[in-house]
């Protein structure tokens, strides 16, 4: 793994009024570094702001504090064909493959948008490019001229991977791309992303709540929780050792494939919800569910520490 | 027992797949505009709407050549005849052949009714464009706007355009329904663009850096395209109905040249004497403004996307 940084977020917040309700700070303090070639899985339940932190690294929202930089310049200082650039560099594979593609476009179009858009190869060199995507991302030549409906859910995703790929990022931010499609369809989806990632060398943001999957599939793993990273690890040292009571629930929540291990599994059931998240007051956001809930942890909100190399958890009772 | 056995003897074999592979597809190839002709023709009334106004457009355009009479020239030896071999929808007061009068009239008609259709929704789907794309500010002012223009009563507004524009010729006509219709596809335009604009395809074009332009007019705008056609076949009769009313109170298309209004307007003096002189332009507005209604319903049904996957 090289150790050219790519991203690095410095405590990034992305807050939204909510009408007579206050606000939701729905991504609340997030430090991250992402480097070139990696696999970086973002693993959190819903709500917590996964996605909301994609949008905001992609440019659709702009973050109201803290600071996102992209190969040490922020993001938000680009002149115009810096940003061209940025967009090109940097791109998401969405959710949800039925509204990801526009239904007046054959494949075709919906591939070459970013070519188009970037002027990149000209006239029948565009068509091959389109041609030789679409073979990479496991499609016919034939389907070039099909509209999205006729497509299923799996090759939908492939097209929009194929889309991402065209104007050759360096990064591409996977927005749970798998996580609306069948299991034998998801993995050949993530083999698909995996193996574009050896033939390329990008390196993926891995959104996602599949937490045997980014087991699979990631270098390093951030655990969110409400809007914060709770726990930062390489992926096997995460497995191994996990500091905060949350990644162990969540690790104990990984049904095991073997029915006699399975019966023996020991769960952490977390007692208590997610707290509102709009007007979250000072202290740890997890005390409300946390087993080691304290006076101090009402108090005072954990930092992420570094506990062993390169493992960072935010608990005050993490050693 | 036997069953035991016989598990044991055949045990499933595991199949070799590659995951590289992508399903392959069944359905043979069709095009949206196949689907959306499935669909329409399943509705027969909007069919056969679809082939009368055909007709009539086919009329239209040549119903004058099918006699030797022009609009404009008197017959004297048959004035106000009922129709006849010779006149086939009789002549007016003044001796004109009604046949060619009503297709020449006709002709007016529908093009004062789709130009005065198309170009205010191209305004609107453009103006209602914008403001649903950029939304905040902009939205805000360009909608409080056309509250304002939507406040004051078309048919006042279309009077006094065309009394300050000049009356009496169809372009004069056209740009008054034009200035006064463009608001409500503007709004309905903008519904639409805040639905879609929330769509992953367009925040897919976003993050590949597509000029706002290009958002619009590439994805939002072709997107509300099939709703807002359903808008124009239903805003024609609308401006029909307009045109024939301007004319029957003087201020549409000025005479010698006929519109369907003009003629009702000139066979409402004679109209107890000579009825037919009334009831068949009568009947050819009728029966176009209700073609072009239930063409319109059945195209929405057709385009409707929640019957379509």
């Amino acid at each position: 793994m090289a150790d050219q940084v790519l991203f690095e977020l410095k405590s990034v917040s992305k807050h939204f009024q909510v009408k007579n309700a206050g606000v939701l700070k729905a991504v609340n303090g997030v430090s991250l570094t992402i480097y070139k070639g990696e696999t970086l899985g973002l693993v959190g339940e819903s709500g917590c702001g996964k996605t909301t932190l994609g949008h905001t690294m992609v440019k659709l929202y702009k973050n109201d504090g803290g600071m996102i930089t992209y190969k040490g310049r922020d993001i938000w200082d680009f002149n115009r064909r810096q940003n061209m650039n940025y967009h090109k560099n940097v791109q998401i594979i969405y959710q949800d493959p039925y509204a990801s593609l526009n239904p007046l476009h054959v494949v075709r179009q919906s591939i070459a948008e970013g070519l188009e858009i970037h002027k990149l190869y000209k006239g029948k060199k565009r068509t091959e490019r389109v041609m030789e995507l679409l073979r990479m991302v496991g499609l016919n030549q034939e389907h070039a001229n099909r509209f999205p409906h006729e497509f299923s859910g799996g090759q939908r995703q492939r097209i929009g991977i194929a889309r991402a790929l065209a104007v050759e990022p360096e990064i591409i931010i996977c927005d749970e791309p798998v996580s609306a499609l069948d299991v034998s369809i998801q993995a050949q989806i993530v083999n698909l992303i995996m193996r574009l990632q050896r033939e390329i060398g990008l390196s993926y943001l891995f959104i996602t709540h599949d937490l045997s999957l980014v087991k699979q599939i990631s270098d390093r793993i951030a655990v969110m929780y409400l809007g914060a990273i709770v726990e930062l690890a390489p992926a096997q040292s995460l497995y191994e050792h996990h500091y905060h009571p949350y990644t162990s629930a969540l690790l104990s929540a990984i049904p095991i494939p073997d029915p006699e291990v399975e019966k023996k599994r020991k769960r952490i059931m977390l007692s208590g919800d997610v707290p509102n998240p709009i007007n979250l007051g000072g202290g740890c956001s997890f005390r409300s569910r946390c087993p080691k809930a304290a006076k101090r942890c009402e108090l005072e909100c954990p930092q992420l520490k570094e506990i062993t190399p390169g493992h960072f958890a935010a608990c005050h009772f993490a050693e | 027992m036997e069953r035991t056995k016989a598990w044991k003897t055949f045990p499933f074999a595991k199949l070799e797949r590659s995951g590289m592979e992508a399903e392959e597809m069944v359905r043979p190839h069709t095009s949206y505009l196949k689907d959306v002709w499935r669909a329409f023709k399943r509705r027969k009334t909007a069919l056969v709407s679809a082939v009368i106004l055909l007709i009539l457009v086919v009329l239209v355009l040549f119903g004058p050549m099918m006699n030797p009479y022009n609009y404009y020239s008197n017959d004297y030896t048959a004035i106000n005849s009922p129709p006849t071999a010779q006149h086939w929808f009789g002549t007016d007061t003044l001796g004109r052949d009604l046949w060619t009068r009503v297709w020449v009239g006709g002709r007016v008609s529908l093009l004062i009714a789709i130009l005065a259709t198309l170009f205010p929704f191209l305004i609107g789907m453009v103006m209602g464009g914008i403001s649903g794309y950029f939304g905040g500010k902009v939205d805000m002012i360009m909608m409080r706007c056309i509250d304002i223009l939507m406040g004051i009563p078309a048919m006042i507004y279309n009077i006094l355009l065309i009394v300050v524009l000049g009356s009496g010729n169809i372009s004069t006509l056209i740009i008054a329904f034009t200035l006064t219709g463009w608001m409500g596809s503007a709004r309905a335009a903008r519904g639409m663009v805040l639905q879609i604009k929330a769509r992953e395809f367009v925040m897919a074009s976003k993050t590949l850096g597509a000029s706002p332009a290009r958002i619009i007019f590439r994805h939002l705008l072709p997107n509300t395209l099939g709703i807002m056609v359903v808008g124009v076949t239903l805003t024609i009769p609308m401006i029909i109905f307009a045109e024939a009313f301007l004319s029957f109170i003087g201020l549409g298309v000025a005479p010698p040249n006929p519109s369907w209004g003009q003629l009702i307007s000139i066979a409402a003096e004679v109209f107890k004497s000579y009825p037919y002189q009334f009831i068949i332009p009568c009947a050819f507005v009728s029966l176009t403004m209700l073609c072009f209604n239930l063409l319109g319903d059945g195209l929405r049904d057709a385009l409707d996307p929640k019957l379509r996957a």
